[in-house]
């Protein structure tokens, strides 16, 4: 969706923003979200490590849902999700076992958009209402969205939701800087593609800070850090028979 | 005789008076739907296809089911079917309207809809869709129109609908099979993603579309001056065991494939219809009685000394428009849902004002089957005046 020349001039303004940014991010020199930074990248991918996840924290979770004003709905059937807290055995339905121990398999694993290089959601779509980017993100137009929910019944994940009501009165603090949604539209995770555009990290792994369970770069780039931290720790994705090819990776080990 | 008459024609008012009723009910819960969004709806993030799509899925098979009257008489010269294939192509453009309706009445912003054609995606089953039912509905629109308008002027059709009416047989099956690639190309729902969705929806299509033809038959007999005969009937009840029996059939493939290969996803969704899943069980009594209507209704359609009599006749047909109603237009859809990807076991219940509005196309598709049908009976009084006061005598 980006032209050649446009992603340059957003990988040249990034590099400065980050250059400028740099010495006021008390954790950039660390952050799992440098790399994540330099705007433009080849291909967009994350490393969750869910070991890293202390128990009962939802700091990622709050952190994209208030950046992107993510109503808060309550009850079964209602929470509309971008990203979410899914027990292992439910995340990755083949990994589980009987001597799986009962708490590994219980453990929270946080779910998103898996940003597929072939996603189903996509091919479905009637209006091109969501659509890849070269870069790799999945997207919304959340105008162009006639809220058939075909999205929804193609992808395999979970990840998409709609907006059966009015989203606007169940948004704690509205953001300015990012758009609030109609009722009748669909929407998900978008990797944070407007932060990336000011070069800045997904707020989730912002968030997440030096925890580092949550790892976000270039995966055509082999000397990122998520690249690297990939040829040294074995992941696994989510129903890869599927053929989606998703482009979020577990550590397991 | 005239006594009947009137008698009939207030029968008939009182039949579009409650129709125009429910139309008028549903409009009114459909404002309120275009108020506050669909939370007014059954549907959730679990099960976010309900009611409305189900409709949808089962009112294409009727329409495409008007193929087992225009393919024996247009294919093989059965002269049985030449009174009553106008029923069935008329039954065909009131199916598609209610049917585009429903997906009209589905969509989150139907202001939107014509980004369908505005940002046109072949890649999109729906698109296909679209474009299959807008030309089924041409096709039977044209067809059913001419061949009226032939008969009250007493001349056969003009030659040009001859191969409008060739094509709408493989046509017919187009729609029924596109709209089953909806389901069948979905990756993550195992109960749709199986290669017999659009065999076994054509399937039982041919068995509903044809019970309800049965059925209006009947009642045009009994309340107009058109009677059918007895023999086209006959014909159509054994093409409803033939479809019926394939339709069962399909089912235990798929209940075959599911339980012996012992996979959990594909077993899963068959346990939620049959016996329920962690005492989520609204779907069980439902599927229970179009199981037992199905296999009681292929009973009497294979018994011929039972299929002979009308009234088993009558009663099998609305036996088999039932089950199959539950079987596509209820559980196939909201089944799929459950259990989702994520393993969550979601509840669906469709809420008053729903089935109000799923009511109300239901009635307004009615409306225009009557209409079209009153058409279709004044052209018959016209042209075979003696044939059908005749065989309209007890």
């Amino acid at each position: 969706m980006i032209d050649t020349e446009r992603r340059r001039l957003l990988k040249i303004a990034g590099t400065l923003i980050l250059g400028s940014m740099l010495p006021i991010i008390p954790c950039s020199a660390s952050s799992p979200g440098r790399s994540a930074s330099a705007a433009g990248a080849g291909r967009w991918g994350m490393v969750i490590d869910p070991r890293k996840c202390p128990a009962g924290c939802r700091d990622c979770i709050d952190a994209c849902h208030a950046v992107h004003n993510v109503p808060h709905i309550a009850g079964p059937g209602n929470e509309i999700r971008w990203i979410r807290q899914v027990p292992f055995q439910n995340a990755f339905p083949d990994q589980g076992h009987p001597y799986l121990d009962a708490g590994r398999r219980d453990v929270p694993v946080l779910a998103l958009c898996n940003h597929c290089e072939n996603p189903p959601c996509v091919r479905v779509c009637p209006t091109k209402a969501t659509f890849r980017r070269s870069d790799g993100i999945v997207v919304m137009d959340y105008h162009r969205c006639i809220g058939c929910r075909f999205c929804i019944a193609a992808c395999p994940y979970g990840s998409r939701s709609m907006n059966f009501r009015d989203p606007r009165p169940f948004i704690r603090t509205v953001n300015p800087d990012y758009p609030t949604r109609t009722r009748g539209v669909v929407e998900k995770c978008n990797f944070c593609e407007e932060r990336l555009a000011k070069g800045m990290p997904p707020a989730c792994v912002e968030a997440c800070g030096k925890r580092g369970a949550l790892l976000f770069g270039d995966m055509t780039d082999p000397s990122s850090e998520i690249r690297r931290l990939m040829k040294d720790r074995p992941t696994i994705r989510r129903r890869p028979e599927l053929g989606t090819d998703p482009h979020v990776f577990y550590i397991v080990s | 005789m005239i006594d009947q008459t009137s008698g009939n024609r207030r029968i008939e008012w009182l039949w579009v008076g409650i129709l125009v009723i429910v139309i008028a009910i549903g409009v009114i819960a459909y404002l309120r739907q275009l108020q506050e969004g669909l939370g007014i709806t059954g549907m959730n993030q679990n099960v976010t296809w309900g009611l409305y799509i189900a409709q949808f899925t089962f009112l294409v098979g009727i329409a495409a089911s008007a193929v087992m009257l225009i393919l024996p008489y247009y294919l093989h010269d059965y002269k049985l079917f030449g009174r009553i294939t106008l029923l069935g192509e008329f039954l065909a453009v009131a199916a598609v309207l209610m049917s585009v309706t429903f997906i009209i009445v589905d969509l989150g912003r139907p202001d939107r809809a014509f980004n369908v054609i505005l940002h046109a995606s072949p890649s999109s089953i729906l698109f296909w869709d679209m474009i299959v039912l807008t030309g089924y509905l041409l096709l039977n629109l044209v067809i059913g129109w001419t061949v009226l308008e032939g008969e009250r002027k007493g001349v056969p059709p003009p030659g040009w609908v001859k191969p409008l009416i060739y094509l709408s047989i493989p046509w017919a099956i187009s729609i029924h099979t596109v709209t089953a690639f909806i389901y069948a190309g979905l990756p993550g729902r195992s109960f749709w993603l199986t290669a017999i969705m659009a065999p076994r929806f054509l399937a039982s299509a041919f068995a509903s579309g044809p019970a309800l033809l049965v059925l209006v038959c009947l009642v045009l007999r009994r309340y107009t001056v058109f009677d059918a005969g007895r023999e086209p009937l006959q014909t159509l009840g054994k093409i409803i065991a033939y479809a019926l029996a394939a339709s069962i059939f399909f089912v235990l493939m798929e209940l075959f494939t599911a339980f012996y290969s012992g996979i959990p996803s594909l077993a899963h969704h068959f346990e939620y219809m049959f016996v329920g899943i962690e005492g989520h069980a609204t779907l069980v009594p439902w599927m229970w009685t179009s199981a037992v209507l199905a296999v009681a209704a292929l009973a009497v359609l294979l018994i011929p000394r039972l299929r002979r009599n009308e009234a088993w006749l009558a009663a099998a047909c609305a036996a088999v428009f039932v089950s199959l109603w539950i079987e596509k237009g209820l559980g196939l859809v909201v089944t799929g849902f459950i259990p989702s990807p994520t393993g969550e076991i979601g509840t669906y219940i469709p809420t008053a004002l729903e089935i109000a509005i799923t009511l109300g196309v239901w009635a307004g598709g009615l409306l225009i089957l009557t209409l079209l049908y009153r058409l279709f009976v004044a052209v018959k009084a016209l042209t075979e005046p003696v044939a059908v006061k005749g065989a309209g005598e007890p």
